[in-house]
This record gives C-alpha cells, sequence and structure tokens, in this order.
C-alpha cells in the first residue's frame, strides 16, 4: 500500500509483515528527496526508518510509522513515528545502550538509529507498547 | 520469493545485489551461498554493493555472517562499491564490519581475491 | 467584487501616477530612483489585478501569486545587493501613505468609507511586507550555505599526491559539521580517483579533544569501509599527549610525523620505489 506525498504533510504506512520494512524504506526515502535532504542525509533516515520499521515489525508485534513534514520558520524537517501495542521495553537505560565499536550489528538499531537523527524520543511501557520518534532537519 | 542470481566465475562466486531487498532475500542469499560455496568449492566471493544506497544493521549483518561462513569453509570474501554515503551511515550505526574485507570496486575486489588465493592448490 | 473593492480599484488606477511618485519620493537607500521606480511600477501593476479578483480576500490564493513572485524576486535582487531586510520592507510598506493620501482625498465626506478602505489596504500591504522579509530571510540563508560550502572547499582541498594517493590537509579547529563535509567530499574524492590510500594531516589543527579525535576515528572507519586505508601524519608532540592523557585509543590508524614519511609509507605500500639517479638536475 502506498501512500501520495505530493501535497500531504503527514500520511502512515502500516508496518504488520516484512515487506512493509521495505515500503516504508521507500516512503521516507521520497519524502527526504522531497524536502530535498542531502545524500548522506537521506542515507541517515532512510536507514534509521528501516532498523525502527523493522523493531516495530519484528519485537513489537506489529504496528506502524507515521510521518510528518514539519516547518520551523525557515526550517523543514521529517519527523518518524513508530508505534506498536508490542511487549513494551522494561529497561530503557539498557536498550539504549552500545559501545559503537561492538560491530556485530546485534541490538543495535534503537541506540544507533539515535546517532543518525537530529531528534530521538523513546517511550514505552511493559505489556502496553512502545513509541520512538525521529527528526531530522534539513 | 526472489532469490538474488550468484554466477561463478571460475573459482570465484559473483553476486551483484541490485534490489532492495527484504530481510528474507538477504537471508536466503546467505544460505544460498554458503551452499554453492560448499558445492562449488569456490575459494572467493565477491559482493557487489555498488547499487545499493542503503545498508542497515541487517544487511550489514548478513555481510559479516557470509564473510565469516566463507572463511570456514576455506573461501575469501570482498565486498566491494560501497558508497560514501552508505559508509558514512554505518560508521555512525555503530557498525565496523570488522572481520569483512572490502575493495572500491569489482577490479580491486579480484585483485585481492587473486592474491589470497595465490599458491592455493586445488585437488582434483 | 464588492462595490468596496470596485471603488478602491478604480481609485488606485486612476491616481497610479501620482501614488507612484510619491512613493518612489518617500524610498531612501543607495538604489537609483529611476531603480526603485521600475520596482515599484512593477509590484503595484501585480498588486491591482490580485486587488480585483474575487479571491483577494484570501492571501493564499492564486490571485496573489503574480505579485508574491514580484515581491520574491525584489528580495533576492535587494539580498544579492546587500539591502537589509527592514530596508526592503520599509520600501514596500512605503506603499501606504501615498494610497492612503489618495483615499483620504476621494473619501472626505465618507469616514467610515475610509476607515474601511485604509484597514483594508492597510492589511493587504501589511501581508506583502511579511511575504518581502519572508523571501529575504529564504535568500540569505541560501547565499550563506553557498559561501560557506566554497569556504570549506577552499579551506580543505582534497589533493592527489600521487597515483593512488589522495591528501587533506586540515587546517584550523575541526568542528562536527566541518569534519563531516571533509569525510563527504574525502571519501567521494577516494571513489572518483580509485584511490587506496587517503592521507589525513593535521599539522594546521591547533587542538584534539575527544570529540575532534572521535570525528577523525568514524573517517578512518569509512574510509577502511569502503576499501581503502588512511594515514594520520602531523599529529604535533603536544597533540599526542592530549591523545594519551585522553586515553583516545587510535586504533590501529597507522600515524607518521610529516606528511613526507606518510608519502613516503604511502608510495611502499603501493608498490613503488624511489630511486635517485647519479645526476640530479
Amino acid at each position: 500500500m502506498e501512500t501520495t506525498v505530493s501535497n500531504e504533510t503527514q500520511g502512515s504506512v502500516p508496518l504488520r509483515v516484512e515487506a512493509d520494512i521495505v515500503a516504508s524504506r521507500q516512503v521516507v526515502r521520497k519524502l527526504a528527496v522531497q524536502l530535498k535532504f542531502s545524500l548522506v542525509d537521506q542515507t541517515k533516515m532512510i536507514t534509521a526508518a528501516s532498523e525502527l520499521s523493522r523493531n516495530t515489525v519484528v519485537y513489537g508485534g506489529g504496528g506502524e510509522m507515521e510521518w510528518e513534514l514539519l516547518t520551523d520558520g525557515i526550517k523543514q524537517g521529517l519527523r518518524l513515528r513508530f508505534r506498536d501495542q508490542g511487549p513494551g521495553i522494561a529497561d530503557l537505560d539498557l536498550a539504549l545502550k552500545d559501545g559503537w565499536t561492538s560491530g556485530n550489528g546485534m541490538g543495535l538499531g534503537l541506540s544507533g538509529s539515535k546517532r543518525l537523527v537530529h531528534e530521538f524520543e523513546l517511550e514505552s511501557a511493559v505489556g502496553v507498547g512502545t513509541c520512538v520518534s525521529v527528526t531530522r532537519w534539513k | 520469493m526472489y532469490r538474488i542470481p550468484i554466477l561463478r566465475m571460475g573459482r570465484t562466486l559473483l553476486v551483484t545485489i541490485q534490489i532492495d531487498m527484504e530481510d528474507q532475500t538477504a537471508m536466503a542469499l546467505q544460505d544460498d551461498l554458503a551452499e554453492q560455496i560448499s558445492k562449488t568449492g569456490a575459494n572467493g566471493v565477491l559482493i557487489d554493493i555498488s547499487a545499493l544506497e542503503i545498508v542497515d544493521s541487517f544487511v550489514g549483518r548478513m555481510l559479516a555472517a557470509i564473510s565469516g561462513i566463507g572463511q570456514i569453509l576455506d573461501a575469501t570474501t570482498v565486498v566491494v562499491g560501497m558508497k560514501p554515503a552508505v559508509a558514512i551511515t554505518l560508521v555512525e550505526l555503530g557498525m565496523s564490519l570488522d572481520g569483512v574485507r572490502t575493495a572500491l570496486n569489482v577490479s580491486r575486489g579480484m585483485a585481492l581475491l587473486e592474491a589470497a588465493s595465490d599458491g592455493d592448490h586445488r585437488v582434483e | 467584487m464588492s462595490t468596496n473593492q470596485q471603488f478602491l480599484v478604480g481609485l488606485l488606477e486612476r491616481e497610479k501616477s501620482s501614488i507612484l511618485d510619491n512613493w518612489v519620493l518617500a524610498t531612501n537607500g543607495p538604489q537609483t530612483s529611476a531603480k526603485v521606480r521600475a520596482e515599484a511600477t512593477e509590484i503595484f501593476t501585480a498588486f491591482l489585478p490580485a486587488l480585483q479578483s474575487n479571491d483577494a480576500q484570501n492571501s493564499g490564493s492564486s490571485a496573489w501569486q503574480a505579485l508574491k513572485n514580484v515581491l520574491e524576486n525584489l528580495s533576492a535582487s535587494r539580498a544579492a545587493q546587500g539591502s537589509t531586510a527592514g530596508n526592503t520592507s520599509a520600501f514596500v510598506l512605503g506603499l501606504k501613505q501615498p494610497v492612503f493620501d489618495a483615499l483620504q482625498r476621494a473619501l472626505s465626506a465618507d469616514s467610515q468609507g475610509l476607515l474601511d478602505a485604509i484597514s483594508s489596504v492597510s492589511l493587504h500591504v501589511d501581508g506583502m511586507a511579511q511575504w518581502t522579509v519572508d523571501a529575504y530571510q529564504r535568500t540569505r540563508e541560501q547565499l550563506i550555505s553557498r559561501q560557506q560550502a566554497d569556504l570549506l572547499e577552499l579551506s580543505t582541498p582534497v589533493i592527489k599526491l600521487w597515483e593512488g594517493v589522495l591528501a587533506v590537509p586540515m587546517i584550523g579547529t575541526l568542528d562536527s559539521s566541518r569534519t563531516q563535509l571533509v569525510m563527504e567530499s574525502l571519501l567521494e574524492r577516494i571513489v572518483e580517483t580509485e584511490s587506496s590510500l587517503a592521507i589525513i594531516d593535521i599539522t594546521g589543527v591547533p587542538t584534539v579533544d575527544t570529540l575532534v579525535a572521535q570525528h577523525l576515528l568514524k573517517t578512518v572507519s569509512a574510509i577502511r569501509l569502503m576499501g581503502a586505508d588512511c594515514i594520520i601524519c602531523g599529529i604535533r608532540p603536544q597533540i599526542a599527549q592530549t591523545i594519551v592523557h585522553l586515553g583516545i585509543d587510535l586504533q590501529s590508524v597507522t600515524t607518521k610525523a610529516t606528511l613526507a614519511d606518510a608519502l613516503s609509507l604511502a608510495l611502499k605500500r603501493n608498490g613503488y620505489t624511489v630511486a635517485k639517479t647519479k645526476i640530479g638536475v
């Protein structure tokens, strides 16, 4: 399912099955290109989306990605919110920890994504669900 | 399910990833390569990622896994063509892909594989 | 179009010449009066049709697009000339007084009508001044980023030292955004030139703190990820001390004291031997 991104300033993408992870990458690419992000910024944002989408599908039991085009005066930005009603994260500090020399990639989704964006917010409650919000400004 | 084709050139296996892969496609590639290395006795694997605009931690882990598997099966793996933006992002993400050999492009990659297989005699 | 609108448009058309004269007269600034007259006329000419349209009340409608474009161009040209936003918006606001004067002459007997007309014109012209300022801001921002990019390129050139060997002399303080930009351009050049080695010379960097060291290490990691390698040279004794003191692990990065040493190593690694011939001319 594709969302129209031409004139809209917000929308959402379901994250239920593996194929949705690819779809979310493609939506974020369209948005980043639309906002004329630099190539490196595009890559960072799409990669962050990929990590967080996967978390939602694989660990969150499915959910959705909400996107929003932001304007703050002259600045333009893109905000993505990943929501699920999954098991939730018990220890947030632990979830966000990593050594950047770990190298093998396990569990880098949250902490890694944080480094790829300008603003990062994580809300989670055990048994209720998780919401991760990331924002990149142009 | 779409499977990424593996080409064979002498004792080298060549893979060019040109699509935005689903996780299962990446896992299938890993399985297929392991099988092919074993079946053909290949001593080199060249993975061309010059068309990939995104390499996230999942694909990164897959590349590291293939590299490790190859090593156990006595094959050298080289990943070529990583885009600058991808390299910058992987570093920021925290993946150093330490065990994975890389080269700028296919010809450099082939040269690396040749050098690695020098003195490698196949028992027929 | 309401009767009030009709009246206003009619009045403006009739009084066009005198309004423009008075507007230009009251305008201060370095532009020649001929230039100001041309700009004023363009604005006025785009203003009238917008006022006349059925969508005049909605400032976001397409009726106002032509005027917006004119104001955008005005802003851009003034910004490029170095005019301030204040000066440019003051110019646009200067349309009010001559129009009020014309309205007063025409509606001296109708104080309610005069009040309505003045507040309507005021609203429109204020909006115009606002668009002008917004457009001005955008143009200045773009100009500044272009200049920053140029400055960065000039201050951190990527030099091809030899076949397959690039060098980047870093000069001045290394901050996050600068190092990022240098990293990006260095990586691009590595791909373009198919270089296998990049030498980063930090002789010109006065201090290295943990953050800067991290940036450098990230650059080295990215270079290695792509399949090339990196040598850092020009590390001054004080910086070497700082690095040890801060406990920064250079993670097997090759370092050399001088650019010459780095080049020598680079050539050796690439299989070159430098031989001195007997006759050196």
